[in-house]
């Protein structure tokens, strides 16, 4: 029989709590009581003063001490020793914690005089940290761990076959492949959802960045492993600085941080903040920014236009130097790096600016030796002041060349990617307002004085304008109609290359129209990274998808050169035409051999997938994946070798393809030999297994399976074939002939 | 050569035959009316009358006398191809997915489709070849699919095994004499519905087409599969060529998401690959709705498909498509002479 409750033996009176050892539990669930010490600071590093130049102490601390918060009467605690004199230290109390707290944030090593350095700290911190047996009695030196060999970051550079990587990003997985051609990718990595929502290349190439709820992680190396993390909960967008010592985050949703929602290596000072700029090597954020407020403008009838916002609104300037944001109408704020303080510890003020772009490389002005970086801005006609476009030289703050324009309604500004000219579109009105024109106004930066040219030929619209890369010619397309924003119908355009004329002695002379190409649709532009050969697209359109490929330096067979030609610095050459179907976007691989389209699953459903045409608009490759999203090529740093370096393979050229083509070959050869192999293969296990079916039918007697399904009929009487001829009166009539 | 179009019917084509002489073309629509037609010229032969609803399949016998129907009238029913008439009709309480008659044309089975309560279920019918025969009412062998319902079904070699494909995407192997579930093999993707099970000319091995954007060659003996062929659009129906290794697929965006779309992104083409490279060797457009079925000629002359838009083409081969051949095929070709 089980015992009954009543049964139970009743020890439990002798039990004695004193010999149960409780220290442990205490330790683990001790509640940290409030001690109303909360308010309380410590002071230390305080001068030793005899006990009546005290007062004269507590005053002068109290000054600093109450411009953070309100200390308490008589909160001024400062003991004196044995010796007459105070100890060098003091205990303040605060009317709130939260002033404590803010006191040992801010007035922490504040330097008291050249000697003395005040250091502030929380008294429950000092308890917490500080107590007996806390700290070891005995210095133990840190253990620095061995220097860990890190991968190289630009291994992939390397490659034998000098090779370009690129990123896609389908469905939820991420990889990073070798470009092979019209063979598929190579694979190099392949994740699973390494990126909640896109991923990005650092401008050099030497990171992949994805992003997360959390913030970005920036990935790299052979093994692909995580090079840093920096939390920024939320975060949109990413933007770096072109040397990739620096990048920007933003995020839509102000930033909390705070003592319940700590954030790693964030601090209160991030809390509100919608941008950071961070320090890329330390991982550390160096100063960060609220957005700022846009004045809404209203339209005619009264309602807000909304604004895009611009991105990146932190600018760099080509080294990386400075970095810049414009508050719109008023001032542009220029900040220095590394420390991230307002350059001259103010905002450049420019009544009206509307935008402000910097130089792409450090430009090297005719004459001018010091260092500078330049930006172009421009600001609207206000009043009877006309509009105006300048070029700002920093850090002397100068107006290098201003000009002034007139019935300006936009206006935008395009730099050459080495900064020798900048173009500015000017969208002009007429005095009724009703129509548009463009003028292009290109100030040549590197020839003394800065000259402006003014292309004023342009009748239509200009909807897009782009510089070719390292060189001096451009591109822009026209649109007579005014696009209607979602028009079904995409507008007619008009693409026109420009080129500068041929002066004596390789001088660039004044920009002349070449050729424009008219009854399309296109609308896009995109450069080769290395310049001459341009691809014009359509995008963004219900019904077009086409894209045009041109090599503006042609070189025809010499019998058909045209003595015309001479005049113009290009030679201008339609090379092909393609289509992609829902093409969304294109970019050319770095080295500028290649182009890819591609069809993103981001803008809609249709046909995802990319096209890898070369240069000259051959398409090489093809794929249709579903929920294709990014193919991104992996960008290059630039090149280290000398111009006469360059200059020297350039003249060997033959040598070295001559190289590349037998490698070429022999790759395809053994590719096809294996192809052959495999078909051989299949071919004849296809045969054997057909051959063995073929025997089993014949064991089984079937007749008719072995016949093809036909049933062989028994001619049992004979065929009868019957021969019918049918003769048919077309036509009669009767002549009567005599 | 320019493909013949047969405008004769008013709704979907469901599916399309020929005759084992090549000569003629049976077509059923959703209309309720059976056409037949002169392969070589299009000309319209005759139609065949009394079905109640849509019909879903058709299936002639291996001697061109008897023919076998099936709809949405909960009826299978027997016709006689020469005259027209109606020999047989048998009631069901679903209607009738397909029918199809063994090599012999002794047998035809049909599939019953799934719905209110009723199971779907696999019937077998034994046929009298002669046109004045009465035709037995009661079925020899009746298989009920437990788990998922089958959506096509026919005779293996020999008439030795039942091969039904589901809807869950997998193929099973059924005695043909018991009805017992030798094995069931997953060979499509699960839950994508199999439309289309059509056999190689000796039945020993036969071609599937699914929903999941693939058709693969099976083994009858073992419902291994041989060959598989990964297109990007949902495939309706899939086929063997004689003559030529090739297969034909046909296929693309479901009805229902068609009228979002242009005929462009319906993907409503033929395609044709090789059957054993397994590699893409052209296409045929032509259609602008889903292909439904497509059929060839029994002696590899041509082919034909039965589409959504309501349209039957009949193209014929032309010399290019017999002279084609792989490299190595050319080789082994040439070291057998």
């Amino acid at each position: 029989m089980a015992p009954s409750y009543e049964n139970l033996p009743m020890e439990d009176d002798e039990f004695d709590e004193n010999q149960v050892d409780f220290t442990d539990l205490e330790e683990q669930y001790q509640v940290r009581l409030d001690e109303g010490l909360d308010a309380f600071v410590v002071v230390d590093g305080l001068p030793v003063v005899p006990e009546d130049s005290k007062p004269k102490l507590v005053k002068f601390i109290l000054r600093k001490l109450n411009s953070v918060g309100k200390v308490k009467d008589d909160g001024v605690h400062m003991p004196v020793g044995d010796s007459g004199k105070t100890e060098g230290y003091a205990f303040v109390e605060y009317t709130a914690p939260s002033e404590a707290v803010a006191a040992a944030k801010q007035l922490n090593l504040t330097a008291l005089d050249k000697k003395h350095t005040m250091l502030v700290n929380k008294l429950t911190d000092i308890d917490r940290y500080g107590r007996e047996g806390r700290v070891e009695e005995e210095y133990t030196p840190p253990t620095v761990p061995p220097f860990e060999q890190t991968e190289h970051l630009r291994s992939w550079l390397g490659d034998s076959e000098g090779r370009d990587q690129l990123v896609m990003f389908r469905a939820e997985k991420v990889g990073v492949f070798w470009n092979n051609k019209e063979d598929a990718p190579d694979p190099v990595v392949d994740r699973e959802n390494w990126t909640e929502s896109f991923v990005q290349w650092s401008p050099q190439g030497t990171f992949l960045t994805s992003i997360h709820a959390q913030g970005v992680q920036l990935w790299g190396g052979k093994q692909w492993t995580r090079q840093k993390r920096f939390a920024h909960p939320g975060v949109n967008l990413v933007d770096f600085s072109p040397s990739e010592k620096y990048f920007t985050t933003w995020s839509h949703r102000p930033l909390q941080v705070d003592e319940n929602n700590p954030v790693p290596s964030l601090s209160l000072e991030e809390d509100g903040k919608n941008y950071i700029i961070w320090d890329l090597a330390t991982g550390k954020p160096i100063r960060s920014f609220a957005t700022l407020d846009v004045p809404t403008t209203m339209d005619i009838d009264g309602t807000p236009i909304k604004k895009k916002m611009q991105w990146p609104t932190f600018k760099w300037s080509a080294d990386d130097k400075y970095v810049a944001r414009l508050t719109q109408g008023q001032s542009i704020s220029i900040y220095e790096l590394p420390s991230m303080k307002l350059l001259d510890k103010s905002t450049v003020k420019i009544e009206g600016v509307m935008d402000f772009e910097w130089a792409p490389a450090t430009p090297k002005r005719d004459g001018i030796k010091t260092y500078e970086q330049l930006f172009c801005y421009w600001t609207p006609e206000l009043g009877s002041n006309p509009a105006k476009v300048g070029l700002m030289s920093i850090p002397s703050k100068e107006i290098v060349r201003t000009r002034n324009l007139f019935n300006v309604s936009d206006a935008k500004l395009h730099w050459q990617s080495e900064a020798a000219y900048v173009c500015v579109k000017v969208d002009r009105h007429s005095k009724s307002k009703k129509s548009l024109a463009t003028n292009l106004e290109i100030f040549r930066v590197k020839e003394k004085g800065v000259p402006v040219e003014v292309v004023d030929s342009i009748k239509d619209t200009v909807i897009n304008f782009a510089w070719e890369p390292k060189g001096n010619r451009f591109v822009l397309i026209t649109t007579g109609e005014i696009p209607a924003a979602g028009a079904a119908v995409p507008p007619k355009t008009a693409v026109s290359f420009f080129a500068p004329e041929k002066l004596k002695g390789g001088a660039v002379g004044n920009f002349r129209h070449i050729r424009t190409a008219d009854k399309k649709n296109s609308n896009a532009i995109y450069w080769s990274p290395k310049g001459r050969f341009v691809v014009i697209a359509t995008l963004q359109s219900q019904q077009s998808f086409d894209l045009d490929f041109w090599d503006l330096s042609f070189e025809k067979p010499k019998d058909e050169a045209e003595k015309g030609d001479k005049e113009l610095n290009a030679n201008l050459q339609h090379m092909s035409t393609a289509e992609h179907y829902g093409v969304t976007d294109i970019e050319w691989d770095p080295s500028g051999r290649y182009v890819t389209t591609v069809a993103s699953a981001f803008r809609h459903r249709m046909e995802n997938g990319y096209h890898i045409y070369d240069f000259k608009g051959t398409l090489l490759r093809e794929e249709g994946i579903e929920h294709f999203k990014q193919l991104i090529w992996r960008p290059r740093p630039p090149t280290l070798l000398s111009k006469e370096e360059q200059a020297e393979i350039r003249k060997n050229l033959r040598n070295y393809s001559k190289v590349f083509d037998e490698q070429d070959l022999a790759k395809k050869n053994t590719a096809n030999k294996a192809v052959i192999e495999a078909r051989q293969r299949l071919l004849a296990e296809w045969l054997e297994w057909r051959e063995n079916m073929r025997m089993m039918l014949e064991e089984e007697g079937a007749v008719i399976e072995l016949n093809g399904g036909k049933v062989l009929q028994d001619v049992d009487d004979e065929a009868e074939e019957v021969e019918e001829i049918v003769e048919e009166i077309i036509e009669e009539s009767e002549e009567v002939i005599g | 050569m320019r493909p013949i179009l047969l405008s004769g019917h008013e709704r979907a084509l469901t599916q399309v035959k020929y005759n084992p002489d090549g000569d003629i073309i049976f077509s059923v629509s959703k209309d309720h009316v059976v056409c037949a037609w002169y392969s070589h010229n299009g000309e319209r032969l005759g139609t065949y009358h009394g079905h109640q609803g849509a019909l879903w399949t058709v299936d002639v016998d291996p001697t061109s006398t008897l023919l076998a129907t099936g709809g949405a009238d909960n009826t299978m029913r027997l016709w006689e191809v020469k005259t027209g008439k109606l020999l047989k009709t048998w009631d069901f309480p679903t209607s009738i997915k397909r029918v199809e008659f063994s090599a012999d044309g002794t047998l035809l089975l049909g599939v019953t489709e799934k719905r209110s309560g009723h199971l779907g279920t696999i019937v077998v019918y034994e046929i009298n070849p002669d046109p004045e025969a009465k035709q037995s009412d009661e079925h020899v062998l009746r298989i009920v699919c437990e788990d998922s319902k089958p959506t096509v079904a026919g005779f293996s070699y020999c008439a030795y095994y039942i091969i039904a494909g589901h809807e869950d995407g997998s193929v099973s192997q059924y005695d043909a004499k018991s009805g017992e579930l030798l094995f069931n093999r997953e060979v499509h993707e699960a839950d994508m519905q199999i439309t289309d099970l059509q056999w190689a000319p000796d039945r020993t091995y036969f071609i599937t087409a699914s929903k999941d954007k693939t058709a693969k060659i099976v083994t009858t003996d073992a419902l291994e599969v041989m060959k598989e062929f990964v297109t990007d659009t949902p495939l309706n129906s899939a086929a063997i060529t004689p003559v030529k290794d090739f297969v034909i697929l046909g296929g693309g965006q479901d009805a229902m998401s068609v009228t979002t779309t242009g005929a462009r992104q319906g993907k409503f083409e033929a395609r044709f690959w090789h059957k054993i490279f397994q590699e893409e060797v052209g296409r045929v457009r032509g259609h602008f709705g889903p292909l439904n079925y497509v059929a060839v000629h029994p002696q590899g002359t041509g082919y034909c498909s039965g589409g959504e838009d309501g349209y039957v083409r009949v193209h014929h081969f032309d010399k290019p498509y017999f002279d084609f051949l792989y490299e190595v095929e050319r080789e082994h070709a040439q070291a057998n002479l």
